[in-house]
């Protein structure tokens, strides 16, 4: 297994492992990475994901639910920035020296492309997990909602939950509908 | 030149005759004897075939030709204007854009196109009399051409020609000769397009092509044109219609037609000008069939006998031979002196790309963000020199923007025309009889707003014609002109623009819309609401109080997206209507989209921008008028009531994570003023603080007191405060849309970046003031804010 660290605190995803052998097939193993929130352990396929960046000035909105925690200046581009912790429904935890966010691209409905951020506590690696190592989401038992979840990869023995991005930033669930800003409940629930 | 890019500005250019024709055609009803309008709708369609044939779009050709046809008589005055003629000419145009969007897509028109257009030419026909077999409607033209021959003849007989030359020649045929200049291949031209173009209105009975220019191969030019043609051609089109066919390549073309029984001293002067090829040349017209052998040798015996005296102007030879009718050389005068003036106009104009536009004002955007934190690091150095050179920059940066903004700039009055046409078409088809004023078209906004704002436009002068106007019968018991009046009005007001619809209709019924809006449960009986709030129902979805649902409106559907497509320009809709008399439909829109000049607050560690054009002024909310107002969220202003809203409690503002070090700062005299005091103490040199921190009267400015301040903003003809802590002052601002996640977001507008990096928001003060309203006890105020007018 092929795995590059990526600094908590570098400006961007320093070395991308490159495939082994060029082509790329529904079996080749595809490529992760994972990160903590808490002391649980997620994964996110790296090809949706463009940088990784020091938790920086992040500009409260107010009037939006709790899991948006603000806006980002990232290179004169707005981008609004969603607390993975409470958007799965965990407490909110204080920032660290760790603590990340990582600009991700994420598919609307409509097939348009939005950047995010997401605030992550760490990152960990970048790691490959064969297509055969990773089993379907379990009906229940995740703590976090189940379309969320694209599959449990197989890391060392242990399941890691990866997630479906496209889901758990959906611009539509995510977006802000004036009238329902200030209410709760687009927060998710287990 | 590529071909594509020659297809695409005959597009456009098609596209903008066809308007100016549209134009024309509207006015033209209204003043029926206007030549030059005639005139104007006559070369909008000419030039639309002339420059169709050159794309060969032979469909598009054929059927302007027949409009032509028509257009012709009724310049000649031959067939008098009327509204029908106005009506069909308008579907034509209406047809001939048609053909022209599917040329654009080089799609052959489809069966419904083609019926249409059938239709269209089978209405025009009927204005082309006598209807013989062989197109009568040039009848008339070939019988002026024979009386033109005839004059002549006494004119020679005075000149003392010979017999042979007193008379035209024999054919019938228009002769044409034509020499290429070598750099008509190079300007995009093909000679070949020509030809054939002729052969959409005539036929070419004969053609000799001269190749004698053509260089031996190793010195031969393979983008050069070398090639000369001698055409016999038999056409029923007048003189300016074969010179049209030439309009492109008279500057680089040498291009001779002479007409069907034209003076044998004609010929005689064409092959003077020729005189290098003189023998081949009289040849050559001999095997066009265009001269006989006979009528030849006279020619070349008159031109002996006169060698050669001063060449007086062609045109002018042409008239005092009256060989050509002197309405073709006016014309053709007529027409040159247009292209110059044309051409002189759009000398001061430039077609630029609108990419390459919004990509500049991009950069210009990011130029003042970077300017904005030049000038912070600058105030944080203290140095003066800096600080001078960073405000000049600055104030260039401003002009720059300024400049940058006006390039997209656009007069609304070219949208304001267009409904000259809905207006008249929706009146035909309501068989009310309404007319258009149009005042403020010279008003400037953004280009995005203006191409945004057609359609909700359209929507609201919809409405306004068709439930707004009554019926005659109505308008005159009611003591009204039996032509009701649709007005379009923009000017610009406090840093937006504003647009009026205004009827002078039957206004909107209060009453029934409020029965209507409690029918459908959009509102709860017991509610108590203004003319205001009345009025907007009439946007919500699914709202039309009209019984009968009509072509054009009274679904329901149309009034909420027109409230939504200028609520997502950042604008708002008001109406006043008073019943009987009429509405006055009233969009709000900013100017621009791009960058707006914002005016800085600060609350607690957090900033925000107001939109400098609604701030009025700005004062400090004392602890007496906090205590005076008794936790109600009104001041006085002056004796006036100023509601105003808490932002901090609003919005939930964090305290400041770290309390501020300003007091063991400022202690030591004067040290680093913190950024949010910035422009207030940043002035200030260290000598400066000094003295004033000597000076017991004044050392209160050293020590800026944690105070409240008021922002008075206006905005609609309203006043609301903003209680803010700081006040940072002005901030040129370019705006970030909210995007996708954060659209909707009542009272914020769009995202800005500081010169520090950091991401600021734009308060949407009208939007804030609805939220409040909303929530009138979200914060335990003990009386709902609301805003005073």
């Amino acid at each position: 297994m092929q795995t590059t660290d990526i600094q908590p605190g570098g400006t961007r995803a320093q070395r991308v492992v490159t495939s082994g052998d060029g082509h790329r097939g529904a079996e080749e193993p595809q490529q992760y990475l994972t990160f903590m929130l808490g002391d649980e352990m997620f994964a996110i396929g790296i090809l949706s994901i463009r940088e990784i960046i020091e938790y920086g000035f992040v500009t409260d909105v107010p009037m939006t639910p709790p899991f948006i925690r603000g806006v980002l200046n990232l290179r004169g581009a707005v981008v609004p920035v969603v607390d993975l912790a409470v958007r799965f429904g965990r407490q909110p935890r204080e920032n660290s020296k760790r603590t990340c966010i990582v600009i991700v691209d994420v598919e609307a409905d409509n097939g348009r492309q939005q950047q995010m951020g997401v605030v992550v506590d760490a990152v960990n690696e970048v790691l490959e997990i064969a297509a055969g190592d990773i089993e379907p989401a379990p009906e229940f038992g995740a703590r976090i909602r189940n379309d969320f979840i694209k599959g449990m990869g197989k890391i060392d023995g242990k399941f890691v939950v990866i997630l479906n991005l496209n889901r758990v930033l959906s611009v539509e669930e995510v977006a802000v509908i004036a009238g329902v800003a200030n209410s709760a409940t687009a927060v998710s629930s287990i | 030149m590529n071909l594509d890019d020659a297809l695409h500005t005959f597009i456009i250019e098609a596209g903008e005759l066809l308007e100016e024709m549209e134009a024309a055609l509207l006015r033209i009803e209204q003043t029926p004897d206007d030549a030059d309008t005639i005139n104007a709708i006559f070369r909008a369609a000419h030039t639309i075939k002339g420059s169709a044939g050159l794309f060969g779009f032979d469909h598009v050709v054929s059927f302007t030709h027949v409009a032509e046809s028509v257009l012709d008589k009724v310049r000649n005055g031959l067939i008098p204007i009327s509204s029908e003629l106005v009506a069909l000419f308008l579907g034509v145009g209406d047809h001939l854009a048609r053909l022209i969007a599917g040329a654009a897509d080089k799609a052959e028109p489809d069966e419904d196109v083609q019926q249409a257009g059938d239709e269209l030419a089978a209405r025009l026909g009927v204005y082309l009399d006598p209807p013989s077999p062989a197109g009568g409607q040039i009848g008339g033209q070939v019988g002026g051409q024979m009386t033109v021959t005839a004059e002549p003849q006494a004119q020679l007989d005075k000149e003392g020609g010979n017999g042979v030359d007193a008379h035209g020649v024999d054919s019938d045929n228009w002769h044409l000769s034509l020499r290429f200049g070598p750099d008509v291949l190079r300007n995009g031209m093909d000679p070949m397009s020509f030809i054939r173009y002729l052969g959409t209105f005539g036929k070419i009975v004969e053609i000799v092509t001269l190749a004698d220019k053509v260089p031996a191969l190793s010195e031969l030019d393979p983008e050069a044109s070398y090639l000369g043609f001698e055409i016999a051609f038999r056409t029923e089109a007048d003189k300016a219609t074969i010179e049209g066919a030439f309009e492109f390549v008279r500057d680089d073309a040498l291009v001779r037609i002479l007409p069907p029984h034209s003076l044998i001293s004609e010929y005689q002067r064409l092959i003077g000008e020729l005189p290098q090829e003189e023998l081949r040349l009289g040849e050559i017209l001999v095997r066009c069939g265009t001269l006989t052998p006979n009528e030849l040798n006279a020619a070349l015996d008159r031109q002996a006998d006169h060698p050669d005296g001063p060449a007086p102007p062609l045109g002018e030879v042409l008239v005092d031979q009256k060989v050509v009718q002197p309405r073709v050389v006016e014309a053709a005068l007529d027409k040159q002196k247009q292209v110059k003036e044309s051409k002189s106009a759009e000398s001061g104009l430039i077609r630029v790309n609108a990419d390459n536009l919004d990509e500049h004002i991009n950069l210009i955007g990011e130029l003042i963000i970077a300017s904005a934190g030049a000038s912070l690091i600058a105030q944080q150095t203290e140095n003066p020199v800096l600080l001078e050179a960073v405000a000049r920059l600055s104030r260039l940066v401003e002009e720059v923007r300024d400049s940058a903004l006006k390039l997209r700039m656009v007069q609304i009055g070219a949208t304001f025309k267009r409904f000259q046409r809905v207006v008249r078409d929706v009146s035909a088809e309501l068989g009310k009889d309404i007319r258009l004023e149009i005042s403020g078209g010279e008003t400037d906004l953004d280009k995005t707003v203006v191409e945004k704002i057609g359609d909700p436009l359209t929507h609201l002068v919809r409405n306004s014609m068709d439930h707004g106007i009554e019926a005659a019968e109505v308008r005159l018991a009611r003591g009204k002109p039996a032509h009701g009046t649709v007005r379009l009005n923009a000017f610009h007001d406090s840093g937006s623009i504003v647009i009026e619809v205004v009827d002078d209709g039957g206004g909107l019924p209060r009453e029934r819309i409020l029965a209507k809006a409690i029918e459908r449960g959009l509102i709860k009986p017991e509610q108590h609401l203004s003319d205001q709030e009345i009025y907007q129902l009439i946007f919500m979805a699914g709202f039309s109080t009209v019984e009968q649902v009509s072509n054009l409106s009274g679904r329901g559907v149309g009034m909420d997206v027109v409230r939504r497509n200028i609520t997502a320009l950042r604008g708002t809709v008001d109406i006043d209507s008073v019943e009987g008399v009429g509405t006055t439909m009233r969009i709000r829109l900013p100017l621009t989209l791009a960058i707006i000049d914002g005016f800085l607050v600060g609350v607690n560690a957090a900033s925000f921008v107001v939109p400098l054009d609604m701030v009025v002024e700005c004062l400090e909310l004392s602890a007496q008028q906090t205590a005076d107002s008794h936790g109600r969220d009104h001041l006085n202003l002056r004796g006036e009531v100023l509601p105003f809203i808490r932002l901090k409690q609003l919005f939930d503002v964090p305290e400041p994570p770290t309390p501020v070090e300003v007091e063991a700062d400022d202690a030591q005299g004067g040290g680093d003023p913190l950024p949010r005091y910035g422009l207030s103490t940043a002035i200030l040199t260290a000598e400066g603080a000094a003295a004033l921190g000597s000076d017991p009267e004044l050392a209160f400015l050293l020590h800026p007191v944690q105070r409240e301040n008021v922002v008075v903003v206006q905005y609609a003809g309203r006043r609301a405060g903003l209680v803010v802590d700081a006040l940072m002052g002005e901030f040129q601002t370019v705006i970030r849309p909210l995007g996708e996640v954060f659209n909707g977001l009542d009272g914020i507008s769009g995202f800005t970046i500081l010169g520090t990096g950091n991401v600021a928001l734009i308060l949407d003060v009208p939007g804030l003031v609805r939220r409040v309203v909303r929530q009138p006890n979200r914060h335990g105020s003990s009386s709902p804010a609301t805003v005073s007018s």
